[in-house]
């Protein structure tokens, strides 16, 4: 807000000055031949000009300094939580290591009380391209960069669920890569969290669906805990139907949607990495069914 | 001598068979031709890469829109900049440059004729590889694409594993190619300023355009370099197996962002000072008044030149650099500004006292300033690093930057256009049209760019072929729609005045604005061989001190 | 039409600006060493970031000899340029031979190392980082020496033909002001790949 003051006043006093030699130095008619008194500089107001903006900088600079130093090198408390981002093309993947969660695309924190703080920090990596990771309302953005760690945390007070996105260009569908934060309150968080921990559900009804996911090429990208299945390329799906959106935010997470993306990606997500399963139609309505009891 | 001259002219004036013009247009090494080509592609490339804009902008229209697939989308943005950096911006201002500095100098020609025509054509060369790519890229959705990885082409996603297929070969063999073509204009026009100046003008009596145009020159030589360097590094991994961008065998992807930024925050400033060239040429005539503070004009220049060179990480603010290179950059960033604002401060002690003509150069230059200042205070905002972790990468960076190469570069050029067309061509372009031009302008540019920044504010990322409902983003980015299509309409004016003005207008003479320098002081258009007798000069306005010889500025200097 | 305060002749007498070929080449061998500033850099930043393969303490060997042979090419075409100011056209061609003969053994070096790497040793350029940024360095120098010995064999052709003389020192003395730059590089590619790189 203060360098957003200063600039205005800048701007004011600079544009203002700018009008007002419109139109008091315009020529007129009467001016014609006669040329005005032909200045050529003034070292005074040459050096007034130089020195002013190089004091509005100085003071400009160390406040911004004040706070790059106050963000960046803040002392992470022993209450915060741990969650590594890995971002893919054009996906999330959220683990929790010291609780032992994998989930994907929405990512649920704790709200943080002033008084007690329990921030998250968040280490950031990448699995293929460059990504950022940005939800306005909670923070500014950084990168998620292959090859590389970067860290930010989070300090929100208020719960609530915060969209975002993916701020860096990587690739055809870097704008369907959506962000959704739940923050929960503490009790919530606490219950969502232990929902997680569980192994997925093992319902005998939808056994057949079970079968086909286990015996075509969904288990070479998916991972469901008690499964066979344990590939990391796509999200993790143990606990699919916690989420309330699919493909990183791209459709709501409805029967409907859900068997779509199955048989045709490009319909909701033209360009994303998942491929078109060609499943009859009998295995695509018994997986969509076993997919919709992984609670 | 002026029998010569006009022996020369008739000769020209014959009817010639169409072949054997072009084939002298092709074949010229005369610096006003090559000036006048560079110009002309540009124009070209201007009206092809605004097509473009209007795609994303129309795709943009409103949430979840379906004009063009995000494939086509993504080849819009890229080749949108991509094409007006190297295509548009760089080739029209060397246009200028070759066309105005050995004019301003005193000189016949640029110091390497040949080499100049050479730089023209690799980089016309550069701009149909570019595009070519629409026919004969074989990216990874079909055959003939054009690069779509941004006009950044950030590894990894523009390396082999990414791109397949050639759209991003023919991104980088293309800017390899202009770039050389750069590097070849800016070593002549070196070499041209510092070894042929006319007798009697030193360094310190040359016009601003032509210290604009050195400086610029000089960063070129080491700014252009680094993105060549980077381009070859990524040709070597794409087709011989290297790792420098590799991250799967330890190589960087934050080294491709360094390199380029080390070119590319220096080419904005590459473009920035011919713009300040125009200005700096244009506001003291219409003021009637010499530029206030010419020492400094040039100081400030030269300082600018040095600093730009050290700001280049504010593109990486939020890469993850510690606390104190994230301050370094910002205290650089905003270092840059204050020799800019020192210029700003210049131009209007320049107006200030003085006759103000409102002429249609003249109201292009007062857009210019209003509009630049604007820019520049917004992009002090961006070099505070905190505010750019938010606004970073969203659209109100796009605002700035659009900010300042149209509402600023691109209202300079209008304005430069207007100024030197009856110079180049013989004919006054139409003050009216003129003035519906700046008008038309003026409101589709702050109806689109003043209202972008607000999505940016509001969350919205860049470089997204659609977005949700219900972030609150539609209806602004329909007015941002709107004012592009108002700016379609201003620029058809324009490019009408341009054509109809050669067939239709008023022969100019060889000084219709009552200028100082010498190209003012030849015929309109300039003879070949510009000056029959080299002249020699005593000040930094020669033709002021011959219409003034009771007052010249001899006097004071 | 000029502005006549000032004597033409005066002003003319007294009016002398730099060689514009000199500006040219000093300009291009800054752009040129933008470029390789860009590969050193790389090549010091990889350094000891290879993942596998060999590194450079285990298959470099230090080229001495063709670095002296380079080195003094320097020398011999700075000769060359003098004897041809002086108007000693059959010294300065022989000279001039000398330094092509000494650029050409140096050229003659990099490949004997290049096939002794890439078939005894196995580095290639795909190999990793180390070999990336080696031969990508190495070879963009190799690349401008063999620019360099193509533009000193056009000269001592012409030269042969009888039509180098004291008129073209100028022309001269610009070209061997690109084959000092090769050189220099050489100098520091050598100090970064050979010295500090191990």
């Amino acid at each position: 807000m203060f360098v957003l003051a200063v600039t205005a006043v800048i701007f004011v006093v600079v544009a203002g000055l700018l009008v007002y030699s419109v139109v008091k130095f315009r020529g007129r008619a009467t001016d014609a031949g006669r040329e005005p008194a032909q200045v050529y500089g003034s070292t005074q107001i040459e050096l007034a000009w130089t020195v002013i903006p190089v004091l509005i900088v100085a003071v400009l600079f160390l406040a911004t300094a004040r706070v790059i130093h106050a963000i960046q090198d803040a002392p992470k408390p022993a209450a915060a939580l741990d969650v590594t981002v890995i971002g893919h093309q054009f996906w999330w993947e959220f683990r929790y290591p010291k609780l032992g969660i994998v989930t994907a695309n929405e990512l649920h924190i704790s709200a943080s009380d002033p008084a007690h703080p329990t921030p998250t920090f968040l280490k950031l990596l990448s699995a293929d391209t460059d990504h950022s990771f940005w939800v306005p309302e909670l923070g500014g953005k950084t990168d998620l960069i292959p090859n590389r760690v970067n860290e930010m945390w989070l300090d929100p007070p208020r719960p609530g669920i915060y969209v975002g996105q993916c701020a860096q260009y990587c690739g055809t569908q870097h704008a369907k890569m959506l962000l959704r934060v739940s923050v929960d309150r503490p009790a919530d968080f606490a219950a969502w969290v232990s929902a997680q921990q569980q192994a997925a559900v093992q319902d005998p009804k939808v056994i057949a669906g079970k079968h086909v996911f286990e015996t075509t090429a969904c288990i070479n990208c998916h991972a469901v805990s008690g499964t066979a299945a344990n590939g990391r390329f796509g999200p993790d799906l143990a606990h699919l139907m916690s989420r309330s959106t699919i493909a990183s935010g791209a459709a709501e997470n409805t029967p409907a949607n859900l068997r779509l993306w199955i048989q045709n990606p490009d319909a909701i997500k033209p360009g994303s990495l998942m491929p078109a399963m060609k499943l009859s139609d009998a295995d695509l309505d018994a997986v969509t069914a076993y997919l919709e009891t992984l609670r | 001598m002026s029998t010569n001259a006009i022996a020369i002219e008739n000769l020209q004036s014959a009817e010639r068979p169409w072949t054997e013009t072009l084939h002298e247009w092709v074949t010229t090494v005369d610096h006003k031709r090559l000036g006048i080509l560079y110009i002309v592609y540009a124009l070209g490339y201007l009206v092809i890469a605004g097509v473009e804009a209007l795609i994303i902008r129309v795709q943009l229209m409103h949430a979840h829109n379906n004009f063009v697939s995000p494939q086509v989308f993504n080849r819009m943005f890229t080749m949108h900049g991509t094409t007006m950096i190297f295509f548009v911006a760089m080739p029209i201002l060397f246009g200028f440059a070759n066309y105005l500095v050995p004019l301003m100098i005193g000189a016949r020609d640029m110091a390497f004729p040949r080499l100049n025509a050479f730089s023209f054509w690799l980089t016309a060369l550069g701009g149909l590889l570019l595009y070519f790519s629409f026919l004969g890229g074989n990216g990874l959705y079909g055959a003939g694409n054009a690069p779509d990885v941004g006009w950044w082409a950030y590894a990894p996603l523009a390396a082999k594993a990414f791109s397949p297929g050639h759209s991003s070969d023919y991104w980088t063999i293309a800017l390899l190619v202009s770039g050389f073509g750069s590097i070849g204009t800016a070593i002549n026009i070196l070499a041209t300023v510092l070894c042929m100046r006319c007798p009697g003008m030193h360094l310190g009596r040359m016009p601003l355009l032509v210290w604009l145009n050195l400086v610029m020159s000089g960063m070129v030589l080491i700014a252009v370099t680094p993105l060549s360097a980077a381009q070859l590094m990524l040709l070597v991994d794409r087709y011989l197996g290297g790792h420098f961008f590799d991250t799967q065998a330890g190589g960087s992807a934050t080294l491709w962002m360094h390199f380029f930024w080390i070119f590319g925050h220096p080419e904005v400033y590459i473009l920035i000072l011919p713009t300040f060239a125009f200005v700096s040429e244009i506001v003291p005539v219409f003021s009637r008044k010499p530029i206030f503070g010419y020492p400094v004009m040039v100081g400030a220049t030269v300082f600018i030149g040095f600093v730009s060179m050290s700001v280049w990480a504010h593109h990486m603010f939020t890469i993850g650099m510690n606390s104190y290179a994230n301050s370094f950059f910002t205290i650089t960033s905003m270092a840059v500004g204050i020799p800019t604002g020192i210029k700003i401060f210049n131009w209007l002690g320049t107006m200030w006292g003085g006759r103000i003509q409102f002429k249609t150069p003249m109201i292009f230059c007062i857009g210019f300033l209003f509009q630049f200042l604007i820019a520049g205070l917004t992009g002090i905002m961006l070099a505070a690093s905190p505010f750019d972790w938010q606004l970073g990468n969203s659209y109100f960076v796009v605002a700035h930057f659009h900010y300042v190469i149209v509402g600023g570069i691109l209202f300079a050029l209008f304005a430069a256009f207007y100024y030197w067309y009856p110079k180049m061509t013989g004919r006054m372009l139409s003050e009216r049209l003129g003035k519906w031009h700046f008008w038309l302008f003026l409101i589709g540019f702050h109806l689109t760019f003043d209202v972008m920044h607000i999505p940016g504010i509001l969350g919205m990322p860049r470089r997204i072929y659609t977005y949700e409902p219900g972030r609150g983003w539609d209806t602004l980015n329909l007015i941002v729609t709107i004012g592009t299509l108002i700016q379609a309409v201003a620029i058809l004016v324009f490019v009408y005045n341009l054509v109809v003005s050669y067939w239709k207008r008023a022969k100019a003479g060889s000084d219709p604005w009552d200028a100082w320098t010498l190209e003012w002081s030849v015929s309109s258009p300039p003879p070949a061989y510009n000056f029959a007798t080299i002249p020699v000069v005593a000040s930094r306005r020669p033709l002021w001190d011959q219409k003034h010889p009771e007052d010249p500025d001899s006097r004071y200097e | 039409m000029s502005a006549l305060t000032i004597p033409i002749t005066q002003a003319r007498r007294s009016w002398v600006l730099p060689d514009r070929g000199k500006v040219a080449i000093a300009a291009l061998i800054i752009a040129e060493s933008a470029i390789f500033t860009i590969f050193v850099v790389a090549y010091l930043y990889y350094t000891g970031k290879s993942l596998t393969g060999p590194t450079p303490r285990e298959v470099l060997e230090t080229p001495v000899f063709y670095s002296i042979c380079l080195l003094s090419s320097s020398i011999t075409v700075h000769l060359a340029g003098r004897l041809l100011e002086r108007g000693k056209q059959r010294a300065f061609l022989s000279f001039w031979l000398l330094t092509f003969v000494l650029g050409g053994l140096f050229l003659f070096g990099t490949g004997q190392e290049w096939h002794r790497l890439i078939y005894e040793k196995g580095l290639t350029i795909s190999t990793n980082l180390f070999g990336t940024t080696y031969y990508s360095l190495v070879g963009l120098h190799a690349f401008h020496l063999t620019a360099g010995l193509v533009m000193l064999l056009i000269v001592l052709i012409f030269g042969l033909a009888g039509r180098v003389n004291e008129a073209q020192s100028g022309r001269v003395e610009v070209l061997s002001m690109y084959w000092h730059f090769v050189d220099g590089v050489w100098v520091v590619v050598f100090t970064v790949v050979y010295i500090l790189g191990r």
